[in-house]
């Protein structure tokens, strides 16, 4: 087992880093660290793979619908702001 | 849905099926905005009214120097915002609160309770349409702000760019308050299909 140098990335300290990671905001050396800490810990690579899950998860909610009614409501909204124009 | 420019065309030559097809898309999304900056559905409905009568006599002076959706939900936000707010704006957002609870680290930091196993269970449930409104609720329980980018960001699929122009934030807030926000979101995944012991 090697020893633990100082510029190693702890998982508690990995986990506050994962959305860095994710939107490329890490510099490079903290972006090399960071991979290879995930490299040797299976916990944070289950981590970081749970939160591209969760985004995924997130974006695949389904806008609702509008109402008939309310759909009249908007072509009203429309129409009054046309005859405004005029 | 087609680009910005046809759209814009169809909605200033008086196409109503145009301005339609834009409420469709945007009238719920910008109903959820509303809702996290004011005190009730009522006023929540009111203000997105209102910016839809804004975007109509808007139309002219749009010049599209951002996207007909990044300009819509801007001026939803600032209308959401003056519009008896009770967001507080100010509020710092780089509080250094762990976004997982330290008790689950051992001294050195690493995992002594690690991350338990949920995706497939999630992926099933999902399919199965049984998760969809769970993952609504928890994204509306989200603090405000939180509340704000996520769903821009992961819902929406805005852009961080897009989302700091919405919401009036620097690069900096718009990510931490992303990352808290998901990082809840991942907790609550994984209490949710957390093995019973």
């Amino acid at each position: 087992m090697r020893l633990l140098l100082r510029r190693d990335l702890v998982c508690q300290q990995a986990v506050e880093l994962v959305t860095e990671y994710l939107e490329d905001t890490l510099s490079r050396s903290a972006r090399r660290r960071f991979e290879a800490h995930l490299a040797a810990c299976p916990h944070c690579t289950e981590y970081l793979a749970q939160m591209r899950e969760t985004i995924s998860l997130t974006g695949r909610l389904a806008p609702g619908d509008l109402t008939p009614q309310m759909r009249d409501e908007f072509v009203d909204l429309y129409r009054r702001w046309q005859s405004e124009q005029q | 849905m087609e680009s910005d420019g046809e759209l814009l065309l169809r909605l200033r030559s008086g196409d109503e099926r145009a301005f339609v097809s834009l409420v469709e898309h945007y009238h719920e999304p910008m109903l959820h905005l509303a809702a996290s900056f004011v005190p009730n559905r009522a006023v929540a409905e009111e203000v997105v009214q209102d910016t839809w009568l804004a975007l109509l006599r808007g139309l002219d002076g749009f010049e599209g120097r951002s996207s007909l959706k990044t300009w819509l939900f801007r001026i939803l936000v600032n209308r959401a915002r003056t519009t008896g707010s009770h967001e507080q704006r100010s509020v710092p957002v780089a509080d250094p609160e762990p976004v997982v609870d330290p008790s689950r680290f051992d001294g050195s930091g690493g995992w002594a309770d690690p991350p338990e196993h949920w995706i497939e269970a999630a992926e099933g449930r999902m399919e199965a349409g049984k998760l969809a409104d769970r993952i609504r609720v928890w994204i509306d329980g989200l603090p405000a702000r939180q509340r704000q980018v996520v769903f821009l960001r992961d819902v929406e699929g805005m852009s961080s760019v897009e989302v700091c122009a919405v919401l009036a934030l620097s690069d900096v807030n718009q990510r931490v308050l992303l990352h808290r926000g998901r990082s809840r979101l991942r907790q609550l995944f994984e209490d949710e299909f957390r093995e019973v012991r």
